[in-house]
């Protein structure tokens, strides 16, 4: 791209935003009620975590697995796709995110035990993802059916995803990491240059999360400062 | 027969079922756009046509492709031709294809479209799609949308005209960029269109482009001509100066047109709009008087003032 500093975010975006809006009307008429399902697979998840950590971390990627892959090829793939051709190109990193999540699973390596101030921000994120995204459609003044729902839309799907890997342990987490930071920076991004006062949320979910990992490895190194002493 | 305002409001209705059966010939003969000569043959075209960046980008939600539709059933009515999109444009071309189909495929069309890959070899193919999109035997004009593989793009298009599968051939930029490589192009090679960025407010191209527009004898397409709506956004909140009345303008779109529509070497700006209303105040400034070139520089300067 020739004179590519001329170029500002504007000059990407392809839609205006009462298409964008629609086009979530849309997916929840076609996909109603499986938001049902994909929230209560949401609270699974949380009770899965609060009450046997060790035992369903496996079904934990499992779901995780098949929301990531649904979400890509339903919303991204079949729907977002239709206006903004670049979304065809995400769509397949929704579904390498949900393989590994579904190998993860079937390796049984992730342990959702971690508590502290990283694993509350991690239930706040998740907490928000589930119930508080939702409600910014009927806020903003859209109504109900534009809401965006963890399991249908990308970002609570994404964000939930964030807060998920806080809770986390296991040997690679950090190859998990990449597609949902980058979701969450790229719909921000699109967000904020439709100038939907709503970017706030990817990224609050994406410092929040950031903040607490930082905060997490400064305070291992510090610990095994710690030990090596002793 | 006295009027009363129950017969009134009848005698209304009845009038604006009657338009709105009236054959779209009809219609646009009640106050046709101005018309332009394309210099490379002398047919003449509507000085304003539709353009379709992010208005026609609805994918398939079918209460907005009906819209979509309703604006080009207002923009043909109205005495337009020239529609304009591209590959880049996500859904547009599809819509423009659907609104077509809808309208009965209208013989005073004028399809300007674009090729857009980097790749020689997928140009072809690419304009064949687009073909299907829009459900036409052929286009009347392709351009290389911002000179990207313009080098390999160009021998192809003439090639296409030289075959009749293809009327006219052009290459496009927007927003100023490479100004320098289009008027290389300009100078040397044989195109009928030439479509770039040029409104009240950015006006580089008066310098060198429109000139030499003039000189080669190539037909001019202005993109932009609100600054995708900023411009028309930040004036609505001025009063329109009362002398920008005596030619006929009741808005600050239409002025801005009338601004663009003036300078002789350009043949057509295509606004995009989703609106009806929209659609027929846009072309209805390629009716009636033109300002003049004393009359430009008093729009001109008005507006860099506010």
């Amino acid at each position: 791209m020739s004179e590519w500093w001329t170029y500002r975010t504007e000059d990407f975006l392809l839609f205006s935003p009462r298409v964008y809006w629609r086009m979530f009307e849309l997916h929840n008429a076609a996909l109603w009620p499986l938001h049902v399902l994909t929230l209560a697979a949401g609270l699974i998840i949380i009770l899965l975590i609060a009450r046997r950590p060790g035992i369903g971390a496996r079904w934990i990627a499992f779901i995780l697995a098949m929301l990531w892959i649904f979400v890509g090829w339903s919303f991204l793939w079949n729907r977002y796709a239709t206006i903004n051709w670049a979304a065809a190109y995400v769509a397949p990193a929704f579904a390498i995110e949900g393989v590994l999540f579904l190998i993860w699973s079937l390796l049984d390596r992730l342990a959702f035990d971690r508590r502290g101030p990283a694993g509350w921000i991690g239930y706040l994120i998740l907490a928000f993802a589930l119930a508080g995204q939702p409600l910014l459609a009927p806020v903003q003044g859209r109504g109900w059916t534009s809401s965006e729902v963890f399991g249908i839309a990308p970002d609570p799907t994404a964000m939930a995803t964030l807060g998920l890997l806080l809770l986390a342990r296991g040997k690679l987490l950090l190859v998990l990491l990449p597609i949902p930071v980058l979701w969450c920076l790229l719909s921000g991004i699109t967000l904020q240059t439709m100038g939907e006062p709503q970017a706030w949320a990817p990224y609050a979910a994406l410092v929040l999360a950031v903040t607490a990992w930082i905060w997490t490895i400064i305070r291992r190194r510090a610990d095994i400062m710690k030990e090596d002493r002793t | 027969m006295r009027t009363t305002r129950r017969t009134f409001v009848q005698a209304s209705l009845a009038a604006t079922a009657a338009a709105a059966l009236l054959p779209i010939s009809l219609r646009a003969q009640e106050n046709p756009p101005g018309r332009r000569p394309i210099p490379s043959t002398r047919e003449e075209i509507p000085m304003v046509g539709l353009g379709t960046w992010i208005t026609f980008n609805v994918g398939d939600d079918p209460v907005l492709r009906n819209e979509c539709a309703g604006v080009m059933a207002a923009f043909f009515e109205a005495g337009g031709r020239m529609i304009d999109s591209s590959p880049m444009y996500g859904s547009s071309q599809p819509v423009v294809g659907y609104g077509l189909q809808k309208l009965g495929r209208p013989s005073a069309l004028f399809s300007a479209e674009k090729v857009w890959t980097s790749s020689a070899a997928a140009g072809p193919p690419q304009i064949e799609q687009s073909r299907r999109f829009w459900g036409v035997p052929k286009f009347d004009l392709v351009q290389v949308h911002n000179l990207l593989a313009w080098k390999a793009h160009l021998p192809m298009l003439f090639q296409m005209k030289a075959a009749g599968t293809v009327r006219y051939v052009g290459i496009t930029t927007s927003e100023g960029r490479r100004h320098d490589l289009l008027e290389q192009i300009m100078r040397n090679e044989p195109i009928d269109f030439v479509q770039f960025s040029y409104n009240v407010v950015d006006r580089e191209a008066e310098a060198r482009l429109l000139p030499l527009a003039s000189e080669r004898g190539v037909a001019v397409i202005v993109n932009r001509p609100f600054r995708q709506g900023a411009l028309t956004h930040r004036l609505k909140r001025e009063p329109l100066p009362e002398w920008a009345r005596e030619f006929g303008v009741s808005s600050w779109a239409q002025l801005i047109l009338k601004f663009i529509l003036s300078h002789p070497a350009v043949t057509v700006a295509i606004p995009a709009t989703t609106r009806v209303d929209h659609v027929r105040e846009n072309l209805s400034a390629a009716a009636g008087p033109m300002p003049d070139l004393a009359m430009r520089q008093r729009i001109a300067a008005h507006v860099k003032a506010l």
